[in-house]
């Protein structure tokens, strides 16, 4: 039995269309936008950076919902391409590169190839050998990057001057925190694009039965690929930012924990489904920030929350939000 | 570099493999009898260690020490298996690695609360401390021949347990295929609950025999964890064979990488190039070996099922 | 705990209705208690919580309030918190990185800040030197521990020897300090994958190697389990010789017998005979069960004395930061370490001990002081600090 034989179809369908579901993600986007313009007048200033954190993570994490949730190919190494694209980004700084569209550029560009590489080996496996053989290519990473000098190692490399965003720079001091809105949006309406195109028809096609697809003619391997690398282009994409938004960069990010952690805010939040990623990611963020500042003892109710949501909403968050949509 | 020097490291190696391979074979049984992918199984190891560490300090016997842990362990696991794993047999792979992530991070906190935050103490049996003398130019540590002994006895044990038995029998049975066995009259619920603590009990002596080696601390499953899934997957998912011939092999190329590595590449590089890039081979060599191998066999050296 | 932190919280939303009246002083202490630097983490926190309690919940006579809270020793969630330590926190003073990635991780926004980082336990090079700050105290400097050991081993009169370390560039730059005042010869230099558990093919090295000693650094689990099995090889009669923080008490509690008498090299052991260090190590013993601290400890301890000096000696006006920095480069503190007076580039000019592990009276294995192998030492990296 293969992993995506294992996938129940209901799964499978898009995101059903409510009357809502056209104004829900402008409603959503409009409110995000905002945050900047109110939160200093409540003192809220940290949660600007705080959204903004959550919004890049969502965009890796939407990377994900795509080869997982789609594609129904379970990878344990989506961190990996998330810290090549932000080391890309500081080797980038490193030579001499000021614009941050460039280095951001440079990112999405490193996380693409990565994924085209390791992907070409990886996709010839399946289930649990394919999350392995991801694990081991971001393991691999991991290590390089704690003993490589250049870039500070173990210690990390700090970007001390900001990078440049062109025109933008001294429109608003939060010209920053809507680039990454307006990159999570675009992201966001890629991955629901994708949803009902050709393309992400036929990558769903795959999941639920690949033997079928190859015998309908799909070239199934260049298709998984191509997904595959697309998702590695945006996690890298996410490193990139992730870079700036930290100004500092360190292998940490590729520790397979991280990795871990993606996985289980998309199977959270609902994978496959179109708010699956953004929704696991503001949920895990905002509870694991909210326990920590209230307890030392905050990874166990994480854990409890992870057990909950496998028995009583096997299909993440979203699926409980949108059925109740549904019927009402 | 003389012969003596270079069978040393070979039985380094292969005493790093029969370590893992103490761990993986719990790991490959359950996870291959049972398709059920339990990352809490470093979570076991940890109580493996943590129970044997304190029980050997108290009493002062290590056999009996062993023996507590497993015991313990098995109980516990017993508990989690009917709150949660068996809940998990009929879902699929990503369930089980969101709920068994969620039982780690369970764990972790449980070992912090009641041992503290702090490595425990967990000493070597007094009469294992020392080294013996395998050959006039080598001594060995006594320990350490003890975990090959146990490592070895273990991949024998499940050898005859798996296909020499009845309940081997009932095992494979309901590993193939759960529907019929259940109508042939085997209860395979109750089968995978034993497999499922006989896993545990493996998790605990690992975890038990490791500690007078090792740093008995949280988080120590977690990464011992790794190595034991490259191993399983190289080896093929299920099968104890091929977890047994991949342990080896991942410890012998863990260790000939760490071993011989750095002085090849001094011999034919550049030194300060030689000292960035031998022991950053050296440290992934495990991850090229897995890469390699799923590369031309996607389903591992001695894949189970067809 | 529980009770100082609700005291805590509640004098927070006390000030949130008081206006901006510099009535109170604001640590923000990232506390390192899950992950990898969790038992040192767990040490520090009992240092700062033991301080607050014996100044009785005051520094520098005003009322203190302490946010803590864990980032589980990654960097990344450690700029996180400093973000919200800095924009929701405002606070006053920052410290409790273990390790230096995390520390170099927060230093920019502090320092651009202006918020006084006074480290409670990395000493990072690039602060020592090129990337110096006037916000920025540190301890002691990593290099110096090992640079101890250097010139011990010289005085020892081992002539070869086998030194180990992590391969990072951090455990490179620890054997650098090691080989600035060593002057024997090295016979072989081995670098270990982080996070190792075996390391017979390191052991089976050294036997073959026949060196005069051992030096390594090798922190936490990696230097227990090397240690451990270093003994069980039946390397024994190999004196081993170490930087004080992979010989601490966390260190020796874990290995046990084997830690033995072991050489190690800090600023600080809890035999010194000081009578700050003294009243310390009781209190500390007295609360905790009996248990010896650690230089983590008592280097939080000291790290809230300092801000509680410098926050008497500007007269609580603590907004004016500028001055803040200047008393605390003053320490008019009596420091658990003795005295020590700061560089330029605010890292200690002191002593550095040699420690060896032995049995108190009660049997129990604990460091030892037995001398003092430099005197007012100063860092390797000062003369790059244009401060």
């Amino acid at each position: 039995m293969t992993q995506s034989e294992r996938i129940a179809p209901s799964a499978t369908v898009p995101a059903r269309r409510f009357d809502a579901a056209g104004i829900l993600p402008w409603a959503v986007f409009a409110l995000l936008a905002a945050v900047p313009l109110i939160a200093p007048h409540f003192g809220l200033e940290y949660y600007v950076g705080f959204v903004r954190h959550m919004l890049i993570v969502a965009i890796a994490a939407t990377s994900l919902n795509v080869i997982l949730g789609y594609g129904g190919m379970v990878a344990l190494g989506h961190a990996g391409f998330v810290g090549v694209g932000a080391y890309a980004a500081v080797a980038l700084v490193e030579a001499g590169v000021g614009s941050a569209w460039l280095a951001w550029g440079g990112a999405l560009a490193a996380g693409a190839v990565f994924a085209a590489l390791t992907g070409a080996v990886s996709l010839r496996t399946r289930g649990v050998y394919f999350l392995m053989i991801t694990l081991a290519f971001a393991q691999m990473l991991y290590y390089l990057a704690v003993s490589l000098r250049t870039y500070g190692g173990d210690d990390g490399y700090g970007l001390y001057t900001p990078l440049s965003l062109g025109w933008l720079d001294g429109v608003h001091g939060d010209v920053f925190y809507w680039v990454v809105l307006a990159l999570a949006a675009l992201v966001f309406a890629l991955a629901s694009r994708l949803a009902v195109s050709r393309f992400g028809h036929a990558l769903m096609g795959i999941r639920d039965n690949e033997t079928r697809m190859a015998a309908l003619g799909y070239p199934v391997y260049r298709i998984k690929l191509a997904a595959f690398t697309g998702a590695g282009a945006l996690a890298g994409l996410a490193g990139g930012l992730l870079a700036s938004h930290n100004a500092f960069v360190s292998p940490s990010l590729m520790h397979w924990t991280e990795s871990a952690t993606l996985l289980v805010m998309v199977v959270l939040g609902g994978r496959g489904r179109r708010w699956g990623a953004p929704l696991g990611v503001a949920i895990w963020y905002t509870l694991a920030e909210v326990l920590k500042i209230n307890t030392e003892y905050w990874h166990w109710p994480l854990g409890l929350m992870l057990l909950l949501v496998v028995f009583l909403a096997p299909r993440g968050v979203a699926a409980l939000f949108e059925r109740r949509r549904g019927e009402g | 570099m003389d012969a003596i020097f270079i069978f040393e490291q070979l039985l380094n190696g292969l005493g790093y493999g029969l370590m893992l391979f103490l761990l993986a074979a719990g790991l490959t049984l359950v996870f291959g009898i049972m398709d059920t992918m339990n990352l809490a199984h470093g979570s076991l190891y940890m109580a493996g260690a943590y129970i044997a560490a304190k029980v050997h300090e108290a009493s002062g016997s290590f056999v009996g020490a062993v023996a507590v842990a497993i015991a313990l362990t098995v109980l516990v696991a017993a508990v989690v298996e009917v709150l949660v794993i068996r809940r998990l047999y009929a879902r699929d792979h990503l369930a089980q690695v969101l709920a068994t992530f969620g039982l780690i991070l369970i764990a972790d906190d449980a070992v912090r609360a009641i041992w503290g935050p702090s490595p425990i103490l967990a000493p070597t049996p007094a009469a294992l401390a020392g080294p013996v003398q395998l050959l006039p130019e080598l001594p060995y540590p006594a320990y350490r021949l003890v975990l090959l002994g146990a490592g070895l006895a273990v991949a024998v044990g499940l050898y005859v347990l798996v296909n020499h038995t009845r309940t081997g029998m009932l095992v494979r049975a309901g590993a193939s295929n759960r529907v019929m066995a259940e109508y042939m009259g085997v209860r395979v619920g109750r089968v995978f609950s034993f497999v499922f603590a006989l896993g545990a009990a493996l998790a605990a002596l690992a975890g038990a025999l490791m500690g007078p080696i090792g740093a008995v601390q949280i988080g120590m499953g977690e990464a011992i964890l790794i190595p034991a899934l490259v191993v399983i997957v190289i080896g093929g998912i299920g099968s104890v064979r091929g977890a047994f011939v991949a342990a080896l092999l991942v410890g012998l190329v863990d260790t000939a990488g760490r071993a011989f590595l750095p002085p090849a590449l001094r011999a034919v590089l550049p030194p300060s190039l030689a000292a960035d890039l031998g022991p950053a081979l050296a440290g992934i060599a495990m991850y090229v070996l897995m890469a390699a191998v799923l590369a031309f066999k996607p389903a591992g050296l001695f894949p189970a099922r067809a | 705990m529980p009770m100082l932190k609700r005291a805590a919280l509640a004098a927070a939303l006390c000030t949130a209705f008081a206006a901006q009246a510099a009535d109170s002083v604001k640590v923000g202490i990232a506390l390192d208690i899950s992950g990898p630097f969790a038992a040192l983490g767990a040490e520090s926190r009992d240092g700062f919580d033991l301080a607050i309690e014996k100044l009785g919940g005051k520094l520098g006579g005003l009322p203190a309030e302490v946010v803590k809270t864990d980032f589980g020793g990654s960097p990344e969630q450690a700029v996180q918190l400093v973000q919200r330590y800095l924009q929701r926190e405002k606070i006053d003073f920052f410290t409790g990185p273990i390790a230096s990635n995390s520390a170099l991780a927060v230093g920019p926004a502090l320092f651009a800040a202006k918020v006084p980082f006074i480290s409670s336990n990395p000493g990072p090079s690039p602060y020592a030197g090129k990337q110096c700050n006037p916000y920025f105290f540190g301890q002691y400097q990593n290099d110096t521990y090992d640079e101890a050991a250097g010139k011990l081993a010289n005085e020892k009169g081992y002539k070869n020897m086998v030194i180990v370390a992590p391969n990072y560039p951090a455990g490179k730059d620890h054997l650098n300090g090691f080989k600035r005042l060593y002057k024997g010869a090295l016979k072989d230099e081995i670098y270990t994958k982080v996070g190792q558990i075996d390391y017979a093919a390191e052991i089976a090295q050294i036997r073959a190697a026949k060196p005069d000693a051992v030096f390594f650094f090798l922190p936490g689990a990696m230097g227990i389990n090397f240690v451990k099995q270093f003994v069980g090889g039946g390397l024994k009669d190999i004196p081993l010789v170490a930087p004080g923080f992979s010989a601490d008490q966390d260190v020796i509690q874990a290995v046990g017998e084997p830690m033995l008498g072991l050489y190690n090299t800090a600023h600080w052991t809890h035999d010194l005979q000081i009578p700050a260090n003294a009243e310390f190590v009781a209190a500390f013993r007295k609360k905790y069960d009996g248990r010896y601290p650690t230089v983590y400890a008592a280097m939080a301890y000291d790290t809230i004395m300092a801000i509680d000096a410098a926050v008497r000696d500007v007269g609580g006006r603590i907004e004016d930061r500028a001055a803040v920095a200047a008393a605390l480069a003053k320490p008019s503190f009596q420091s658990v370490r003795g005295e020590f007076a700061y560089g330029r580039n605010h890292y200690p000019v002191q002593n550095y001990y040699l420690r060896v592990v032995d049995k108190d009276a009660e049997g129990k294995l604990t460091n030892k002081l037995v001398g003092t192998v430099l005197e007012k030492h100063q860092d390797a990296y000062v003369g790059e600090c244009g401060m």
